[in-house]
């Protein structure tokens, strides 16, 4: 009898571990399919980058089959919807935003990097830092409100024959939106920069300017100016606040008091409502969206290489 | 050879440190600027929203008279359209970043995914908005739908998902996955049930930054045609749907006096949402994130 009991026994435990064994081995086949998985959606982005190449690049021939390269690039009128289709007054804008854009946002964010990562300490920075980052978090169609409700109506005191729409409040909200990208990213460069580099001219003698301007700047420039690049490319592809506050007049004009129009602004005055699908303007559209989209990729290249190529190895 | 004589020495030494307070106080002054600037941002919305607020403003539908028109179906899109978002977005993007930093090996291949999900990062969302009108509203026949508007925002906010979990998935140290694989467990094993715990935190407070930028963005959603005004909550996704930004926008290019400050108070309403998810990924990350 007790013999028999421990055989029974025996044999439960080995069937127990054979099953166990033959789960083992399905789990194991089921985790070879866990790659494939992870690989695939992996792919989602690359397909997507191939999505909007194909979009960009099929819409913009069909377009150019009707309109004319010399015509596009040449003529000085963009008046769609009688004809006209020269985009130069779209890239006039675009420049004019973006230029309004640097002047206030370069200055300031690499101020506030230098004060954060060389005046600052440790606790201002602390509470300053989050707090100028909020700006980055804030919805973009809110600065437009902010820049056609405040910003607009505070420079009409002082320059009186300033339009409602106009690229200069436009372009100074614009500004405003990337100065925390451009201070924080300088600040990481600065931050960057090894103490013992800094100690050393401070042993020499030189003042906190001396050394942030002399020697910190320097070193770190490579990460500088790969911010400032990239905050070019954040104004070229700003959309809501230049639709909002610079108007929708395809001006050739690099006077900042006109209202202009933005590659941006017309591709959603283009794509929104009556705009018939399979029409020359609904394929203009998409030969705008190609230009902006080689303007900002190349400026994301440029900074890239920039910051890939001048770095300072400490 | 001239030796500095000791009074000009000290001329010297008191210019440059009076230049280096003056420095001092210009970066000071220009590091306030942007606060100064968000505080009247702050301060402007707030006067110009707060006397329109109120729980009819939450509860009503858009309406042609600013003083009975309403915020609700803004709210409740924008809250599909984050579900539709974060159901595709979370998913693959955190699967992608696994597959890059644990699967993945080193080649070509691998620095182009890299290189690739950085580019798509930094182009415009307009351009976004134009992949969804030609695949998703016209290939695959979508039409201007929630699904249309939440599978092209899932694609905008992905970089931002992966870039997050794969930093996330950094700094979790290599002690942990190489006792897990001296116990035996199996490579899938040690991702899912060590690995992934530990990154959690960062990973689900890039996700909820990434859900509040697809609340806030508005421009994708113009092209791949959001409704401006809309008078019934959408049934199913693909139904005409509108979200919070939209309506903001609407109503800021309305003419008359009293359709900016209803935009005001949408705007509120936006931006404590947006403060909410915030708070909440910051919590998050200082609470459950350990540094090793």
């Amino acid at each position: 009898m007790a013999i028999q009991q421990t055989e029974s026994n025996t044999w439960t435990i080995q069937d127990k571990m054979n099953a166990r064994k033959e789960r083992q081995k399905k789990l194991r086949k089921l985790e070879k399919l866990v790659p494939v998985f992870l690989f695939l959606c992996a792919i989602v982005s690359i397909l997507t980058t191939l999505g909007i190449l194909y979009t960009l690049i099929s819409s913009a021939v069909t377009f150019f089959s009707e309109v004319s390269f010399s015509e596009f690039f040449l003529n000085t009128d963009w008046k769609p919807w009688s004809g006209s289709f020269g985009i130069l007054p779209l890239i006039t804008g675009t420049l004019l935003i973006t230029g309004i854009a640097i002047l206030v946002a370069v200055p300031l964010g690499l101020a506030s990097a230098i004060f954060l990562s060389e005046y600052a300490s440790d606790r201002t920075r602390r509470i300053v830092k989050p707090l100028i980052e909020i700006l980055a978090g804030i919805p973009t169609v809110v600065y437009g409100f902010f820049a056609l409700t405040f910003v607009t109506p505070l420079l009409q005191n002082v320059i009186p024959e300033l339009k409602i729409f106009n690229a200069l409040s436009g372009g100074i909200v614009v500004g405003i939106m990337i100065i925390p990208m451009i201070a924080s990213l300088s600040e990481d460069a600065m931050s960057a920069v090894p103490n013992s580099i800094r100690e050393g001219a401070y042993a020499l003698g030189a003042t906190r300017f001396e050394v942030a301007m002399k020697v910190v700047v320097p070193a770190a420039l490579s990460g500088i100016i790969a911010s400032f690049v990239l905050g070019i490319s954040r104004a070229i592809g700003e959309t809501m606040i230049v639709t909002i506050a610079a108007g929708q007049s395809p001006n050739l004009t690099l006077d900042p008091t006109q209202s202009i129009q933005t590659l941006t602004s017309f591709i959603v005055q283009g794509t929104s409502g009556d705009t018939a699908y399979g029409s020359t303007i609904y394929y203009s559209v998409y030969a705008v969206g190609i230009t902006l989209f080689v303007f900002t990729l190349a400026m994301n290249f440029l900074s890239q290489y920039i910051s890939r190529k001048f770095r300072e190895e400490y | 050879m001239s030796i500095p004589n000791q009074v000009d020495m000290y001329k010297r030494r008191k210019r440059r440190t009076a230049k280096n307070k003056l420095f001092h106080a210009l970066f000071f002054a220009a590091t306030t600027i942007g606060l100064i600037v968000l505080v009247m941002l702050i301060y402007r919305v707030l006067s110009q929203g707060m006397g329109s607020l109120s729980w009819d403003f939450i509860r009503n539908f858009a309406a042609p008279y600013p003083e009975e028109a309403g915020l609700l179906a803004g709210i409740i899109g924008s809250l599909y359209l984050m579900v539709i978002v974060a159901l595709c977005s979370i998913i693959i993007g955190i699967a992608t970043a696994i597959y890059l930093e644990e699967y993945a090996k080193k080649g070509r291949l691998t620095s182009f995914i890299q290189m690739n999900i950085q580019n798509l990062a930094g182009v415009p969302s307009v351009v976004f908005g134009l992949l969804g009108l030609t695949f998703f509203v016209y290939v695959l026949d979508f039409g201007y739908s929630l699904l249309t508007g939440g599978l092209t925002m899932s694609l905008l906010v992905l970089p931002i998902i992966v870039v997050a979990s794969q930093e996330a998935l950094r700094s979790v140290p290599g002690e942990l996955k190489e006792a897990s694989a001296a116990m035996g467990a199996s490579k899938w094993q040690t991702i899912f049930r060590v690995i992934l715990p530990a990154a959690l935190p960062g990973m689900v407070t890039g996700s909820i930054l990434a859900l509040s930028r697809a609340i806030g963005e508005t421009a994708p959603l113009l092209i791949v045609g959001a409704a401006t005004a809309i008078y019934s909550l959408p049934d199913s996704a693909l139904d005409s749907y509108t979200v919070m930004p939209i309506q903001i926008y609407s109503w800021i290019s309305k003419p008359g006096d009293e359709w900016p400050l209803l935009a005001a108070a949408g705007i509120i309403i936006l931006l404590i949402i947006l403060l909410i998810m915030n708070a909440i990924a910051v919590y998050i990350r200082n609470k459950f994130q350990r540094r090793y």
